[in-house]
């Protein structure tokens, strides 16, 4: 029992649930394209690498912080409304599987161009964030903020699909696709509109992601296949559901992480995944298929 | 018969290259890994062409792969024996995830998205058992001067490998002949189209599927054995995860899915491509070659999704075509006509 209450433990925990608010943040953006427009995009952490180097160079180029990531967001917002004009669009009648594959070679182009551009070296921002102390625990404050930012963002978008015009468009499309169009909604358009604020949602993730970790081509590959399993474990659409899954696939990886090697909490939580497909494939909180 | 002939001649010519002594080593190690390549590729295809898109490959290849070298370096089991054992292991994953999967009918994205979790599993246990396999540095199979190459399954020379590989390209393509042959491709065809009519008239959903996916993970897996002991190297990058999961999804659908030799000429065109990019750019552009390919991929997908030899066979037999709709899943059309 007493091995419970070790402080070591509870740092663990806590940092666990900090770590759900960066994986909450990168599934948002996902969840909303993955809900809207039917397609997952397999390359939304490529997304948030094209970000992370956005910042860094943007940063180390000189512009204040803030600036270099408001810009970065609406750059990876660009590319998100590109991708979807230039690659998904042409295959949206296609089989599903095409879809999924078509942005799979995005992946590998998005990786390559990175490799080819910046080299393979770890770059990192070199910006020293403090370390919080709180009884002889520590955290991050890059984690606290990325969490708080997560929180502010999953109500900021809650907020944008319930009360403007274009949100209930959106949500609307959701719910059905074929009647939305003789309602008098372009579905292009609110596509285009999804993809370009699933972009910018990658955005804000690379901002705060940047902080905490090294840029690498291939950093997409470490977060991607994490954010999908919380977007389909939350429930497709389904912002809350992303979050408690986030939440518990974190804190999977965290107590995973304290009693063994990192990758046993990796795998538990991949095993996790796959259990909870069969048992509930509408997602925690999603609704009947 | 006049395609019986052809494959005669070509056999014979596949097998003459290496004795001829024409080719350097160079140009054999190439021809080796197309072969091998084409063998995995076509594994894949076996399950893939039915709709059942597996991004868990990846996972079957390590597993065969790794089962097989460390076999030999832990316990000295030849590869005449591990090679088996990794097979039935692989085997044995594809079922314990394939019958629940099939059972509650995880089908398209969230059978890609389940499979792909599966060889994320597999790539963090190779690296998380780092005290046996290396973690991700890799392992080498042990080499044993006074072992006989039959026994250790690792040869000098490429010419005895090329046999191997050849030989094993032949055998994935006797599968998918068999499987197309059998009763399986029309009933997997009209799982494709519809799972519920299809049980509806008394086939078994489940068990069809199942076997199919059970002979590509086996095919798969030997091939991933044969790669390790052919290159004497292995990662967890290399042979699992999710890099080579896509790498094989997007060979095949570059060479075309639906038709027997579409996995080899995915094989031989990326391998080709990858290569003469690299010759043309030179190593100092690290990534361009990738990058092309990549591009290629995506253009590919959206303007040819049968590939290159589906749209070849499509564009130069069109009367075959017409008699043999393709077997591209949900397409009505095609399977109200026949």
């Amino acid at each position: 029992m007493e091995a419970i209450f070790d402080i070591y433990f509870l740092e663990a925990l806590v940092n666990g649930l900090l770590l759900a608010g960066v994986l909450a943040l990168l599934a948002l953006g996902l969840n909303l394209i993955f809900g809207v427009i039917d397609v997952v995009w397999i390359c939304y952490a490529e997304l948030v690498m094209c970000g992370m180097y956005g910042v860094y160079f943007l940063y180390t180029g000189g512009l204040p912080l803030i600036l270099a990531c408001v810009i970065t967001i609406l750059l990876i917002a660009l590319l998100g409304f590109l991708l979807h004009y230039l690659v998904i669009q042409p295959v949206l009648d296609a089989e599903p599987v095409n879809q999924l594959l078509v942005t799979g070679g995005v992946l590998f182009f998005l990786q390559s161009l990175a490799t080819l551009l910046f080299g393979i070296d770890f770059r990192n921002i070199g910006l020293r964030l403090p370390i919080l102390e709180f009884q002889d625990m520590y955290f991050s404050f890059a984690r606290v903020l990325a969490f708080a930012v997560a929180l502010i963002g999953m109500i900021g978008l809650y907020l944008f699909l319930s009360k403007t015009y274009l949100g209930t468009a959106i949500r609307a499309i959701h719910q059905d696709r074929e009647i939305m169009a003789l309602m008098g909604v372009d579905a292009k358009k609110v596509y285009l509109l999804t993809s370009a604020i699933g972009g910018g949602l990658a955005g804000l993730a690379a901002c705060l992601l940047v902080l905490q970790y090294d840029v690498h081509p291939a950093i997409g590959l470490t977060f991607g296949p994490i954010t999908f399993m919380i977007c389909v474990l939350g429930g497709l659409g389904n912002m809350i559901g992303g979050f408690i899954a986030a939440f518990i696939i974190s804190e999977m990886i965290a107590v995973g992480g304290y009693f063994a090697a990192m990758e046993w909490g990796y795998v538990i939580a991949f095993i996790f995944f796959i259990v909870m497909m069969f048992i509930r494939p509408q997602g925690l909180l999603g609704k009947k298929r | 018969m006049i395609s019986k002939f052809f494959a005669a001649v070509g056999l014979a010519i596949l097998v003459y290259i290496p004795l001829s002594m024409l080719v350097g080593d160079y140009h054999l190690h190439l021809m080796i890994q197309i072969l091998l390549w084409a063998a995995i590729y076509t594994g894949w295809a076996i399950m893939g062409r039915f709709g059942l898109v597996s991004l868990g490959h990846g996972a079957f290849m390590g597993i065969g792969a790794y089962t097989t070298v460390l076999l030999w370096n832990e316990f000295g089991i030849s590869p005449l024996l591990g090679i088996p054992i990794a097979i039935v292991l692989a085997v044995l994953v594809a079922a314990i995830v394939a019958i629940p999967c099939f059972r509650f009918r995880i089908i398209g994205h969230y059978f890609a998205l389940v499979t792909l979790a599966l060889s994320e599993v597999v790539r963090l246990i190779i690296v998380a058992l780092r005290e046996h396999t290396g973690g991700s540095l890799g392992i080498t199979p042990l080499r044993h001067a006074d072992v006989s190459p039959l026994l250790s399954f690792q040869f000098s020379d490429k010419a005895s490998f090329y046999f191997v590989a050849l030989l094993f390209w032949v055998f994935t393509l006797l599968i998918w002949h068999l499987v197309d042959r059998s009763m399986a491709r029309p009933a997997m065809m009209a799982i494709a189209d519809d799972e519920d009519a299809t049980a509806s008239i008394g086939i078994n959903v489940t068990w069809q599927k199942l076997r199919v996916t059970l002979i590509s993970a086996a095919l798969t897996a030997f091939g991933g054995a044969l790669y390790g002991q052919y290159q004497m190297y292995i990662n967890p990058d290399t042979v699992s995860g999710i890099a080579v999961s896509l790498q094989i999804v997007f060979a095949v659908v570059a060479g075309g899915m639906f038709v027997q030799f579409g996995p080899t000429v995915g094989a031989l065109f990326t391998l080709m491509l990858a290569e003469s990019l690299r010759v043309l750019i030179g190593n100092e552009y690290h990534g361009a070659d990738t990058t092309i390919y990549g591009l290629m991929l995506i253009l590919f997908i959206i303007y040819m999704p049968k590939g290159i030899l589906g749209a070849i066979l499509a564009r130069f037999a069109p009367a075959k075509t017409a008699q043999f709709p393709d077997s591209k899943p949900g397409d009505a059309e095609s399977s109200t006509a026949r």
